[in-house]
């Protein structure tokens, strides 16, 4: 029996705004514990929540870049459980009625478009983290630290479209490539920014209805969402193939092993009592301020990757790893324009420094210098290299550089048959050789008009000078 | 003035006493502390009093007078608060073992406005525990009394500030109602109390019981007493979700403004057969002076009256549920010694620290919230408040203010119902619906019972209309004048 797998992917975003999404506190990661923390967020008796307006608007921003009709009322609600990285012992997220719904993304797998449904997209705030003394069955305490306690989080629901492990990967990293184009969420899945849970269940091919599915969890890298999916699919239909059948529960990924592992059934499942916040009034979003928002909404990077394509001429290969951020496309337009150059060369030198374009050392103009020098022979390809190295280093302006350095090339025929006629006297016998026959000798000439130039002149030039020399 | 003890005189005289420099604001508040040392061991009305601070903070005010500086209209006057209110690096305890050493990091907005309109803390008031309770016997200090009887409760659950206003020490306290909290131990203890609009006072800073419902408002010897407290606390706070941005008016000119042609509705559903008679008696001599001023009295219906309590008693212990779930001896508070492990110390953190009403209402509610009976109970109830809320509305469009008694009867004896919830319950079935539909509603004393204990009429009224509420109310208080201060020496 052939089986297909069905998955659908549950996103955590913490979304970049600078406060918490209920007080104002730091939302930045990494300070030391309990730095980023006040009354409200550490859930002390009497604090009120007061909803952070910024969180809002970048879940509608994103909202609209996936398709989702944005609700004009939506409901904050209480989830409640104990955990001591949950002061309040209740996370404020939406149920019932969450900001947006119904909403879809094109994603490219094996040269094919798949269109998968977003089913919704809410928020919520974030817990703490609890540092364990020693190994956690045995630790004799247990630390709080709550600076993540009330870090926006957004929490995106795909519909169960997606049938292959690839097309789990590809869905997560065009998502995650909106979210950072959008700028509200840094799409680092190390430090948690950016997180999946997965639901999978397998089926016999052809039939309808869905298999028993599990909840996958922990997995800190694209790479492991797939190869979690991969597993988990490979198990389930070895489970159905024996014979057993397949509960549901919630399964956590063991990168190490490479395996899943039984977290908790069905029956230990948690009943959140939710019920609407009372402290928080619901959010109401106009039309007026959707589309407000929606003028803030860039070239997103499906349309990017076609634009480039269709404009520059450029390989769908450099304008995918070009559209990789937002940034290094800009970069690469911003180059072409600077000097209308060769689309092509431009985009490879854009690729080939793109951590120094992200680390913003590189302007455009440097970059089309460096391909105007290089079109019109003032400079090696060599030296090209060695002065986008120097521009980095120094900040200089690579013009000034390329002169101060002197790593400008001789390509002017005139000015290296001096040189050239002076080689061709100095080695008379290796003439002799070359005029004999030894055509391999040409580039012993060339090297030693190099020499002579000290590396200025252009190759190029200087083989054809020797040449028509030599006859 | 003269021959009137200090402890007496009304709010509004000590303030323009002190700002006429007739008096300092020392002065006053030595008065005071002497009496809360003298008369506070009869009836347990404070759980903290702050001597030193007090007078720290009155000798501060009187600098400022010297300086020509003055606050605001509360300048230099001593009041207190209900322990409920949180108060920077003074101990805050809900009258709950679980905060019984619960120092907050932050003062409330209520505290902060008290403070800013010039007002001197002199302590925190007892309370039934996490306000859950009509008679001031849930508290983990033990119950407060009555000061015009000692055997008997002042009603609850702000039953301290009630009773420590009407003992004379304290100009004027400030309370919270979520379902009766302010009015009914207002009118069990002979003195004025008002819950406020919801959204009217911030509640941040104000420990939840039931969110939707909890309230800040004064509590006074005088109804102009209790407006210049609310003008002080009301209004918009940022911090509060859900306070509202609507300018605060002139409460104290609103008490003068009298009651000629205001429509004043009778629910025919409050006034029912087996009433206790003098309840009855009292309330109709306040309707009767009303209506000698130039009111009129409209016989109206609020239909859904009937299902209010069982609403509350869903709505108001599921939010609770929420609410208190935080104390889980993790951050602060109470933790139980001795536990083995992460759920052993929240069990019985819980176990220890909560009283049997709070752990009652914290399973009701959780059950009324749970997968399978939301529906049925928090849904349900929902569906019922927004119809007792248009019972209201319909019945503004025909009255301007409502009267009804505050309590079913004057204030019952200690211990009497205090292992019957279900009874003590019943203790608010007048003042609940107001909570539900988010409607101001005042206390006023109007009249006594055979036995000396005092009786309340209450006024409802529609949502931020206050100034309606404080008019009738001080003209109930004008025509019908009762003794403010119990008769109380010990």
């Amino acid at each position: 029996m052939e089986f297909e797998a069905v998955i659908g992917l549950e996103v955590h975003a913490q979304l970049a705004t600078e406060s918490k999404i209920f007080c104002a506190c730091s939302a930045a990661f990494g300070a030391p514990p309990n730095e980023n923390t006040c009354p409200v967020c550490t859930g002390m008796p009497g604090v009120l929540p007061v909803l952070n307006r910024r969180v809002v608007e970048f879940a509608i921003r994103t909202a609209l870049a996936t398709s989702c009709k944005v609700r004009e009322k939506s409901v904050l609600a209480r989830k409640n459980y104990f955990y001591p990285d949950l002061p309040k012992a209740y996370q404020i997220s939406q149920y019932e009625m969450p900001l947006a719904v119904s909403g879809h993304i094109d994603i490219e797998v094996e040269g094919e478009t798949r269109r998968i449904g977003i089913t919704r997209i809410h928020l919520e705030e974030d817990a703490g983290k609890l540092v364990h003394a020693g190994a956690f069955a045995g630790a004799q305490t247990s630390l709080a630290d709550l600076n993540r306690c009330s870090v926006p989080l957004m929490e995106i629901v795909s519909e169960p479209d997606m049938r292959t492990p690839e097309e789990g990967g590809a869905y997560l990293r065009h998502l995650r490539d909106i979210l950072v184009y959008l700028e509200v969420c840094d799409g680092n899945m190390e430090e948690g920014s950016f997180r999946c849970d997965a639901n999978v269940s397998v089926r016999p091919k052809g039939q309808k209805e869905f298999g028993i599915r599990a909840e996958l969890k922990n997995m800190n890298s694209f790479r492991n969402v797939e190869k979690a999916l991969e597993y988990e699919i490979r198990r389930q239909i070895e489970v159905n193939l024996d014979g057993g059948t397949i509960v549901q529960e919630t399964r956590l990924w063991d990168a190490d092993a490479g395996v899943t592992v039984s977290m908790r059934g069905k029956e230990e499942a948690h009943d959140y009592r939710y019920f609407p916040d009372p402290d928080l009034l619901p959010i109401h979003v106009d039309r007026a301020w959707v589309e407000e928002l929606g003028k803030t909404i860039p070239e997103l990077p499906g349309e990017k990757v076609a634009r480039l394509v269709s404009r520059y001429g450029i390989p769908r290969y450099d304008a995918e790893l070009l559209s990789s951020s937002r940034r290094l496309a800009d970069f690469f337009e911003a180059s072409v324009a600077a000097f209308g150059g060769n689309p092509k060369v431009t985009a490879n030198e854009c690729i080939q420094w793109k951590d120094a374009v992200a680390a913003g050392k590189l302007s455009p103009e440097t970059i089309a210098h460096v391909v105007e020098d290089r079109e019109t022979g003032k400079v090696s390809a060599t030296a090209s290299r060695k002065l986008v190295e120097l521009v980095i280093e120094t900040g200089k302006p690579v013009r000034q550089l390329r002169d101060e350095k002197g790593l400008t090339q001789v390509s002017d025929a005139g000015a290296l048959e001096a040189i050239v006629d002076k080689v061709i006297a100095s080695n008379p016998k290796e003439v002799e050789s070359y005029r004999g026959g030894k055509a391999g000798l040409l580039s012993f000439f060339v090297g030693q008009v190099m020499k002579e130039t000290r590396g200025k002149a252009n190759p190029k030039v200087v083989q054809e000078v020797l040449k028509a020399k030599l006859g | 003035m003269a021959d009137i003890p200090v402890h007496e005189w009304t709010l509004l005289t000590a303030a323009k006493a002190v700002r006429d420099k007739k008096i300092s604001s020392r002065e006053l508040t030595r008065a005071l502390l002497s009496r809360i040392e003298r008369i506070n061991p009869k009836i347990n009305a404070y759980v903290t009093v702050l001597p030193e601070a007090a007078m720290r903070e009155a000798e501060a005010r009187d600098e400022e007078i010297a300086r020509g500086i003055v606050r605001g209209p509360l300048h230099g006057v001593p009041v207190a608060i209900k322990d409920i209110f949180c108060t920077k690096g003074i101990r805050t305890t809900c009258a709950s073992r679980i905060l019984k050493d619960f120092d907050p990091p932050y003062d409330a907005t209520v505290v902060e406005r008290i403070r800013a309109a010039g007002a001197v803390l002199l302590g925190k008031q007892n309370m039934d525990e996490f306000a859950m309770g009509s008679s001031t016997e849930t508290s983990c200090f033990g119950p407060v009394l009555n000061p015009w009887a000692t055997d008997r409760i002042p009603g609850g659950s702000s039953g301290g500030t009630a009773a420590a206003v009407a003992a004379g020490t304290c100009f004027a306290g400030v309370g919270t109602d979520t379902g009766g909290s302010i009015r009914q131990p207002a009118s069990l203890c002979g003195v004025v109390g008002m819950k406020p609009t919801y959204g009217r006072v911030s509640r941040y800073g104000m420990i939840a019981f039931a969110s939707s419902l909890d309230q800040g408002g004064p509590i006074a010897r005088t109804v102009p007493d209790a407006a210049v407290v609310l003008a002080a606390i009301a209004g918009y706070d940022r911090r509060d979700s859900t306070s509202v941005d609507i300018p605060v008016p002139d409460y104290v000119a609103a008490t003068g403004r009298g009651v000629k042609g205001m429509r004043v509705g009778l629910p025919r559903e409050y006034f029912t057969e087996g009433q206790d008679a003098s309840v009855k008696a009292a309330v109709t001599k306040a309707l009767t002076s009303l209506i000698s001023l130039g009111a009129e009295g409209v016989e109206i219906s609020l239909p859904h009256t009937g299902y209010a309590l069982s609403t509350y008693y869903i709505i108001a212990p599921a939010e609770a549920s929420s609410n208190l779930a935080r104390y889980d001896g993790v951050r602060y508070g109470y933790r139980a010694d001795g536990a083995k492990g992460l759920i052993e110390m929240m069990s019985r953190t819980r176990a220890e620290g909560f009283g049997e009403e709070v752990k009652r209402r914290v399973m009701i509610g959780t059950y009324a919230l749970s997968a399978g009976y939301y529906d049925a109970y928090y849904g349900k109830a929902q569906k019922v408040r927004t119809l007792l809320r248009r019972d209201f509305n319909e019945a503004f469009a025909r009255v301007d203010v409502i009267l009804t008694p505050t309590a079913p009867t004057p204030a019952f004896r200690l211990g009497e119902k205090v292992d019957d919830p279900l009874t003590m319950y019943l203790s608010d079935i007048y003042t609940i619906p107001a909570n539900l539909a988010g409607i101001p509603g005042i206390s006023v004393p109007c009249g006594m019972s055979p036995d000396g204990l005092p009786i309340g009429a209450q006024l409802l009224g529609k949502h931020f209309d206050e100034e309606s509420l404080l008019a009738a109310a001080a003209a109930i208080e004008r025509e019908i004048p009762l003794r403010r201060v119990a008769p109380f020496e010990g």
